[in-house]
């Protein structure tokens, strides 16, 4: 849309990676002459949106100078030699694919340091929390810009480190088994998907290679079927921790029930994704005739998870239950992302667009709804649903927003709704799409079992849809009172403030926007993903 | 023979070039020279021999400085100058900046242990000297009674320094099972010497190599034994299982900087040594010492993980034990392009990546060392315990041993670490040992385990000290330390930068 010059273009893609680890370096300097704030809290607190904001700035001019005309090849391309000796090379790229999850990093991160800006961390020094932050994002766009199979790894890894901290110096009860259970789960996958790697490159035609691009274009020609499965199997149990698939998902409840609201953010809004985004960038193109092979059975773990999520949401939901409200959401990732995976398991075009749609409509929406369960959290001092839910006029308990924060309340209600697949919102197209998918997969897969799945993945939407509205009706509402008894009126709570409008905002117009002009995704992933999957024809 | 009737002086005199043989000959004319001056200085001057140490290992690696072009050779046969016993090739000036660069560290380690625990300083710096000429010598030596003379003068001097805790009844014990089992070791490979020398008539590694192609039928058993007990010597310097059970002991009684000291040099000693013999002296032999090598490396890396993962973290010693035990690990990553070289094309370019990896491992675990040695000082026993809360004390210290136990464990930010640990992967993959990947892989997750659990001690808030007591003001690192963490750190850092420094010896043919 603006006319950007190739290496102005390339620049501004090394600078999105390379900035926020610049920033984190300097968050733990002291503040210079001139920027050192009311105190070193809030001036490293505004370098943290300065430096944010400066790479959310750098993507909006990367995707508006992106050619919009030809996503599906890559573009702002760097290629440097780095480890000559094992064909390791710096090379950095972006299409269709990976350009709205770069920007969806990118916002959400922006968002969470303004969010952190006007309230700081509850926990030690915030000059830690600010650096980890921005190594966390440096560590997430870096694994979605890189092309080179070593490199990604890297950057999968660099991510885990900042996320432990943040759990483990500022969490909530629990923090240090959940932030442990998270590391030691992602790093068993992380090894595991490391030997599929180097399965796939050193096995590659013509010489070890770990460049995606190459890998990609040969298709597996040169590796036999069964290093093709082994390695698929390899990288997917990898990818799979981290997206995660049911039965692999058990380390996520805890680690967001005890991640301070900033890190369930981005641990869901942008962490997740880059499970499902391997997915689509290595998976399917490098090793094709593996994942045929394994796509059936990733189809039926992606449902188990759809149904499984929906069903602990619903136990947690029921009064009585004692369920935890972010424990809940953690649930109804599991269950989302398990659409995403049914999306790419179909191996079709549209089940993939479908996966890549779900995967930013996600980390729109539960983005928002780990805000909102945080605003709720500041609020009335709890997550427990039955405390939430109890009458408005007992004191001190019962959120019962409508009433007592209506907008708190409103926005919740939207982010449900937008959580539940509503049409004309974000969260309906990428569902649709991955069942729609299923309806017709690839040539090869087994229709009825597809079919099998797709009903299976549409009774979980219905179950989605009920656990979410008895949440609704339980936090927004209150309980019911007793017939004849005069309703006590409940002190109001403090409604949205400024700021959290401003953190909040932009996701709720993005997920309108997405929902109504689906086109400006779609229209993205599309080409990229006829590039990611040659041959297919739907 | 018609030159050795003219000049029968020349004839057996061999020619001596200085300049190559400068490194190791620095490093034992500094042992005397360090040894005849504790004769004669007064008990004042004494601290100054460490510095003199530090200052002549420094000088012995910057002479390699000049051999680093080309291929030098000399102690030739006279009859058959392509025939040499020192040779100064890629792999030789490797291993020994490798040597060189470790003993400086060892010595910079050792100056506050000398002089906290008083040990008697001439004797331990020519000790150290004494040995960290051996071990340069060895990766130079190209026949097989040099390498064996090359093997005890490095062990020898290392029992003493094991030993020189005169007091501490377990110093004692440590070197006496250390000395016993070397020795028993050491013999058994002089056997084999000797029977590969019955079988070939020869002790020049490149004769020995061009015999063994086309052994006599009958001395055909008598080589394979020869080649298969000449290894056990050195496989025991390297710590492989099953010569490795007195490592844990070993370390725990030495005083700290010699076991650092010996889980580098001594490896690199091992390996080494391993790498002449079987790459220049035996190839012919791969079917015997590939498929042995291969199920050492394994045992050795299997071993040496589950024991460091069984270690408790409350046990006294525990930080140091788990380095040894960790190290005994190590060594089967070590031994794994060894025995893929049996296996390869070009034997010379596997091995590359033992030599990338020791580089690598010597720089972060002498820091682990250093760190653990500022520890110590505080805090004698050396739990893992002891470590809890280290940031909140010394952020620095804590932040370069996180990072020296990531690049041991293979984790980002430590990507020299990952990267080598991926060149020594590729090797066992080229040569067909999938097997041995798939145990090297297990145990890389195994060692991630006690590598994190040991790095979140550092980060934990500091344990509640008892009410009554005072809290203890926190002890400054002292400067031969800080000196030690912040080289290793920069190296380790460098490194991690720029992965190709190390790696590029694994993309060369070095032998």
């Amino acid at each position: 849309m603006i006319p950007l010059n190739d290496t102005a273009m390339r620049l501004l893609l090394a600078a999105v990676v390379v900035l926020p680890l610049l920033g984190a370096g300097a968050a733990l300097l002291p503040a210079p002459p001139g920027l050192r704030g009311r105190s070193p809290e809030q001036a490293v607190l505004r370098h943290g949106v300065t430096v944010t904001g400066a790479v959310l700035a750098a993507t909006a001019v990367l995707a508006l100078g992106f050619d919009h005309d030809r996503p599906g090849t890559m573009q702002a391309e760097t290629d440097i030699g780095w480890i000559p000796a094992l064909g390791v090379r710096i090379h950095l790229g972006t299409d269709g694919v990976s350009l709205p999850l770069l920007v969806l990093t990118a916002l959400l991160t922006f968002l969470c340091a303004l969010y952190s800006y006007h309230r700081p961390p509850e926990g030690p020094r915030p000059q830690a929390f600010v650096a980890l932050v921005l190594l966390l994002e440096a560590g997430t766009l870096a694994t979605f810009a890189v092309l080179d199979l070593m490199l990604f790894f890297l950057a999968f890894e660099t991510v885990l480190i900042p996320m432990y901290f943040l759990i483990a110096r500022w969490g909530g009860a629990g923090r240090e088994r959940a932030a442990w259970r998270f590391v030691l789960y992602t790093l068993l996958g992380s090894v595991v998907m490391l030997l599929g790697l180097l399965l796939v490159g050193l096995g590659a035609e013509g010489g070890p290679t770990f460049d995606m691009t190459a890998l990609a274009e040969d298709g597996g020609r040169g590796l036999t079927h069964t290093t093709q499965l082994l390695a698929a199997l390899a990288i997917g149990i990898g990818l799979a921790v981290k997206t995660p698939m049911w039965p692999l998902h058990s380390w996520l409840p805890d680690a967001h029930t005890a991640a301070p609201t900033v890190g369930s953010v981005l641990l869901a809004g942008v962490l997740l994704k880059m499970g499902t985004y391997g997915f689509v960038r290595i998976v399917l193109p490098v090793v094709p005739d593996g994942i045929h092979t394994l796509a059936p059975y990733l189809a039926a773990f992606a449902v188990t998870g759809i149904i499984y999520g929906s069903l602990a949401c619903l136990a947690l939901s029921r009064s009585g239950a004692g369920g935890d409200l972010k424990r809940l959401i953690a649930y109804s990732s599991v269950g989302h992302m398990g659409f995403v995976l049914l999306g790419v398991a179909t191996l079709t075009r549209t089940g993939v667009n479908g996966a890549l749609f779900a995967n930013i409509a996600h980390g729109l929406i539960t983005g928002l709804l780990f805000f909102l369960v945080g605003a709720v959290k500041d609020r009335t001092g709890t997550t427990d649903l039955d405390r939430l839910a109890l009458g408005g006029g007992e004191r001190g308990g019962g959120a019962a927003l409508y009433g007592r924060a209506p907008r708190l309340g409103g926005l919740l209600a939207f982010g449900a709704v937008a959580s539940l697949g509503l049409p004309g919102l974000a969260g309906f197209w990428g569902e649709m799409l991955a069942l729609l998918g299923a309806y017709h997969p690839a040539d090869g897969l087994s229709r009825p079992a597809y079919l099998v799945f797709m009903a299976l993945a549409a009774l979980g939407t219905l179950l989605t849809a009920a656990y979410l509205l008895v949440v609704v009706r339980r936090v927004c509402m209150g309980t019911p009172h007793a017939p004849g008894a005069a309703p006590a009126p409940g002190t109001a709570l403090p409604d949205v403030r400024g700021h959290e409008f401003a953190a909040w905002i932009p996701l709720v117009v993005l997920t309108v926007l997405a929902g109504l002009w689906p086109a400006i995704l779609l229209g993205l992933t599309g080409p990229a993903v006829q590039n990611l999957l040659p041959g297919v024809s739907r | 023979m018609n030159a050795l009737a003219q000049d029968p002086v020349r004839s057996v005199v061999q020619s001596v070039d200085w300049l190559t043989i400068a490194p190791p000959t620095l490093a034992a004319l500094g042992a005397l020279a360090v040894l005849v001056a504790d004769l004669f200085l007064p008990e004042r001057r004494k601290p100054l021999l460490g510095p003199v140490t530090v200052a002549v290992l420094a000088l012995a690696a910057l002479s390699l400085l000049p051999l680093r072009n080309g291929d030098r050779t000399t102690f030739c046969l006279t009859a058959d100058p392509a025939v040499c016993s020192y040779v100064a090739d890629p792999f030789t000036l490797a291993v020994q900046f490798l040597v060189l660069g470790a003993a400086l560290v060892a010595a910079l380690l050792s100056m506050t242990a000398v002089r906290d625990e008083a040990l008697p300083r001439g004797e331990y710096w020519f000790l150290l000297l004494a040995s960290a000429a051996g071990a340069a010598l060895l990766p130079a030596a190209r026949d097989l009674a040099t390498l064996i003379v090359a093997l005890e003068v490095a062990s020898l001097p290392s029992f003493a320094l094991v030993g020189l805790r005169r007091a501490d009844g377990r110093s004692s014990e440590a070197a006496l099972k250390f000395f016993l089992s070397s020795v028993t070791a050491t013999a058994v490979s002089l056997m084999g010497v000797s029977f590969v020398y019955a079988a070939t008539g020869s002790l020049h590694l490149d004769r020995v190599a061009e015999e063994l192609r086309d052994t006599a039928p009958g001395l055909d058993t008598l080589a394979a034994t020869g080649v298969a007990l000449t290894l056990v010597g050195f496989a025991f310097k390297t710590a492989a299982v099953p010569f490795h059970s007195w490592v844990p002991d070993t370390y725990a009684g030495a005083p700290l900087p010699v076991a650092a000291y010996l889980s580098v040099i001594g490896k690199a000693v091992g390996f080494s040594g391993l790498i002449l013999v079987t790459v220049q002296a035996f190839p012919s032999y791969g079917h015997v010492w590939g498929p042995a090598l291969a199920v050492l490396a394994a045992l050795t890396m299997t071993g040496g993980n589950v024991a460091a993962l069984r270690q408790r973290p409350e046990r006294a010693h525990s930080a140091v034990r788990l380095l040894a035990w960790s190290s005994v690990g190590q060594a089967g990553y070590l031994l794994v392009p060894i025995a893929a070289a049996a296996y390869a094309d070009e034997p010379g370019r596997a091995v590359g990546a033992t030599v990338a990896y020791a580089l690598m491992y010597a720089a972060v675990n002498l820091g682990a060392f250093a760190v653990a040695a500022h520890v110590g000082r505080t805090a004698a026993a050396n739990r893992i315990t002891d470590y809890r809360g280290l940031y909140a004390a010394h952020p620095p210290t804590a932040l370069a041993l996180a990072f020296f136990l990531l690049c041991l464990a293979g984790l980002p930010p430590g990507i020299i670490g990952l990267f080598a640990k991926v060149a020594v992967f590729s090797t066992a993959v080229d040569a067909g040992l999938g097997w041995l990947a798939a145990v090297m892989a297990v145990n890389v997750v195994i060692a991630l385990y006690y590598y994190l659990a040991w790095t979140a001690q550092l980060f934990r808030a500091p344990a509640p000290a008892p009410a009554t007591a005072p809290a203890p003001a926190p002890v400054r690192v002292a400067a031969p330390l800080t000196a030690a963490i912040a080289l290793t750190g920069l190296i380790a850092v460098g490194l991690s930068g720029a992965p190709q420094l190390a790696l590029r010896f694994a993309a060369d043919v070095l032998l």
